[in-house]
């Protein structure tokens, strides 16, 4: 109830206007919902590349982040990020309970995260990727990241 | 600061408190708590001596007390900083109950102190309140009725009062969080004081508030902590500091009746310090699958080589075939346990020219290692072996009391006996811990030897409860003596490894760190 209200007024504004290089590809109900972003600068990194975005939302989002993740499909990479996972979970203090505030929403998040894409210039994954993408089976929600490093 | 009565009227209980009170205060005064880092300052003279080399000083508290001992500090910085209560208890929960260290930050530079506890700004004049404000627009939920009703702290972050409320409740209820919940506004770091959660949320989730704020309080306080036993809401205040941990082993009691170590909150673990329980069972983790074998039931009488089940602690075991009567651990002949040359409890060290290569070195540290985890893991299983045939024995009593008229209390020889037992067996199983990592030396003989009469002691006393129902109520004073010798080996062994301990005789074959 409290997501739907929420979220049907973001649809509402989503299907009217997105900023440039942001696309809504599905949003059928209120619990998942996926985008797809673009990185709209020549970052040789991730040049004529898309990327899709899945969102988890929970009955108390926006008070509780949504679940967001990188979705590898046939035409849709995992960008290459050190704070993204061969396996599409990202580590970004603002999906953190942390760091998460009720006044984000999906265009916001989408916006954060084309821009941790524009700025970085490291062809690389998070350190342990390989055992982490193996031995993880945490919800990204409850997986404690160590924020090291905000610049990236 | 002035003594508060009734923080001192619910010290363990002790009779021997007053009788005690001119001894002992001597050595334990590095233990003494720091002025600057303690809640209950006031406590310390009247805390009950030490008693023993082993034993360190604690006191209980229950929720009350510690609810009450929180409103007190606060009251007290709040006058000397001149703030309200509300904004002096963020303060001090903020500066995690260091008041000195806040009380010095705070006369430096006030406005900084303020600001990053969320404060900044007087919020005396302005007290918070819920507002309907034309033309708003709900950040969280988007709604923009007219008359919606709206909330916002010092830091004009609004939200419609409903969000608020939610995100209050999402926070307390499901995130456990108190004392740091910040502000909804992206990035803000403004603190949702007392007064505003007040106004916006429900009196059982405040209630559930108090609690995680009490919680916080013990957490923060190096000198306090949760007794660990389920559903108990004890606290246990000790001076023992985690520098003081490879020096000591701070086994405290809750009111509850639950002994657990103050240092790392398991279960009582004397002698063994922290550091080593931890490696310990850490190892016996790894090595759990070449330990299987030990923890079985069953084993072969060595001398005729039928099977044989233990259903009893005791270690003493007497083939129904032949006779023959051993002992389960080393399975050797029992006659000669307890003899001043037979050895259950030490391990032979095979001489050097045996364990040459590398094969015949990791098969003799393999050996090694068996033997204590055998004991120990042998004291943890007849420990609960124990207990089922006493609760099975008070059961049959309470049968013959019936039928007999024998009053209750004639029969709490059996408790004391089970509980010696229980507390014996813990004992024991760690010292084969504490064992495993000993280097040997000039005082590793003693430490075997009060080993040993603790363990024939345990096992005299257990064998007792195998004995008919009908036949125990004549063992009553072998068995209070076999108690009460039981009690006393443990004491004296527990009092040379604390001795030792503290002076750093023992030489351990690993570090203490
Ligand atoms: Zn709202
Ligand atoms: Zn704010
Ligand atoms: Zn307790
Ligand atoms: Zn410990
Ligand atoms: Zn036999
Ligand atoms: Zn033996």
């Amino acid at each position: 109830m409290f997501a739907s209200k929420r979220l049907s007024k973001e649809l509402l504004k989503l299907q009217d206007k997105l900023p440039p290089g942001i696309t809504l590809v599905k949003a059928d109900n209120f619990e998942e919902w996926q985008m797809d972003i673009r990185v709209m600068d020549d970052n040789p990194l991730y040049k004529d590349e898309v990327y899709r975005l899945k969102f988890s939302f929970s009955q108390s989002y926006p008070i509780e982040a949504p679940e967001v993740t990188f979705l590898r499909t046939p035409t849709t990479p995992i960008p290459w990020h050190p704070h993204v996972y061969s396996n599409g979970i990202i580590c970004l203090d603002l999906l953190d309970r942390q760091g998460w505030s009720p006044v984000h929403n999906v265009e916001s998040i989408c916006v954060s995260l084309q821009s941790m894409l524009t700025s970085n210039t490291k062809k690389e994954r998070p350190p342990g990727d390989e055992n982490f993408v193996r031995y993880n089976t945490q919800r990204p929600r409850d997986i404690s990241f160590v924020f090291h490093d905000n610049q990236v | 600061m002035d003594s508060d009565d009734e923080f001192n009227s619910s010290q363990v209980s002790d009779d021997d408190f007053m009788e005690d009170s001119d001894a002992v205060l001597d050595e334990d005064s590095d233990f003494e708590m720091e002025e600057n880092d303690v809640g209950f300052e006031s406590q310390d003279k009247d805390i009950k001596p030490t008693k023993q080399a082993y034993e360190v000083d604690f006191t209980v508290y229950n929720p009350t007390q510690i609810q009450s001992h929180q409103e007190k500090q606060i009251d007290e910085v709040s006058s000397i900083l001149g703030q309200p209560p509300e904004s002096t208890a963020i303060l001090l929960r903020h500066a995690r109950w260091n008041k000195e260290r806040l009380i010095d930050q705070y006369m430096e530079k006030t406005e900084e102190t303020l600001e990053s506890a969320g404060l900044g700004q007087d919020a005396v004049a302005h007290p918070p309140k819920i507002e309907k404000i034309k033309g708003f627009v709900c950040d969280i939920c988007c709604d923009d009725s007219p008359d919606l009703d709206t909330f916002a702290m010092k830091c004009g972050h609004r939200f419609c009062s409903d969000c608020y409320k939610q995100y209050l409740f999402t926070k307390i209820k499901e995130e456990g969080e108190s004392a740091r919940i910040r502000c909804p506004g992206d990035g803000c770091n403004r603190i949702v004081d007392f007064k505003s959660l007040d106004l916006l949320v429900s009196s059982d989730l405040r209630d559930r508030y108090q609690e995680l704020l009490t919680r916080l309080y013990v957490d923060d306080k190096e000198n306090l902590r949760w007794c660990p036993a389920p559903n108990c809401v004890y606290a246990v205040q000790c001076g023992v500091r985690d520098k003081d941990l490879p020096r000591t082993v701070p086994t405290v009691h809750c009111d509850c009746g639950h002994f657990f170590c103050f240092g790392c909150t398991l279960n009582d673990h004397q002698p063994a310090p922290c550091s080593l329980v931890k490696k310990w069972m850490k190892k016996c983790e790894d090595d759990s699958e070449t330990a299987n074998w030990i923890s079985a039931n069953t084993k072969e009488c060595p001398k005729c080589h039928s099977t044989i089940e233990k259903n009893g602690g005791c270690n003493h075991m007497t083939c129904r075939k032949c006779r023959n009567e051993f002992c389960w651990m080393c399975m050797g002949v029992w006659s000669e346990h307890g003899t001043s040359w037979y050895n259950c409890n030490r391990f032979e060290e095979k001489s050097g020219s045996e364990a040459r290569d590398a094969q015949a070195k990791s098969r003799a540290s393999l050996e090694r290692y068996l033997h204590y985890y055998n004991r120990y893991a042998n004291h943890e299983q007849s420990a609960k072996l124990d207990k089922d045939i006493y609760l099975k024995t008070e059961k049959k009593m309470t049968q013959l009391q019936n039928s007999t008229g024998m009053s209750w209390i004639e029969v709490q020889y059996l408790d004391a006996a089970s509980q010696a037992l229980q507390q014996c067996r813990q004992t024991l199983k760690w010292t084969y811990a504490f064992a495993y990592y000993l280097a040997r030396n000039n005082l590793t003989e003693i430490f075997e030897d009060n080993q040993k009469d603790l363990e024939m002691a345990v096992e005299n006393l257990s064998e007792m409860f195998e004995k008919p129902t009908d036949q125990l109520q004549g063992l009553k004073v072998d068995m209070m003596d076999k108690t009460s010798y039981c009690n006393k080996r443990r004491v004296i062994l527990l009092n040379d490894t604390a001795e030792n301990l503290k002076s750093g005789n023992w030489e351990f074959n690993t570090s203490l760190a």
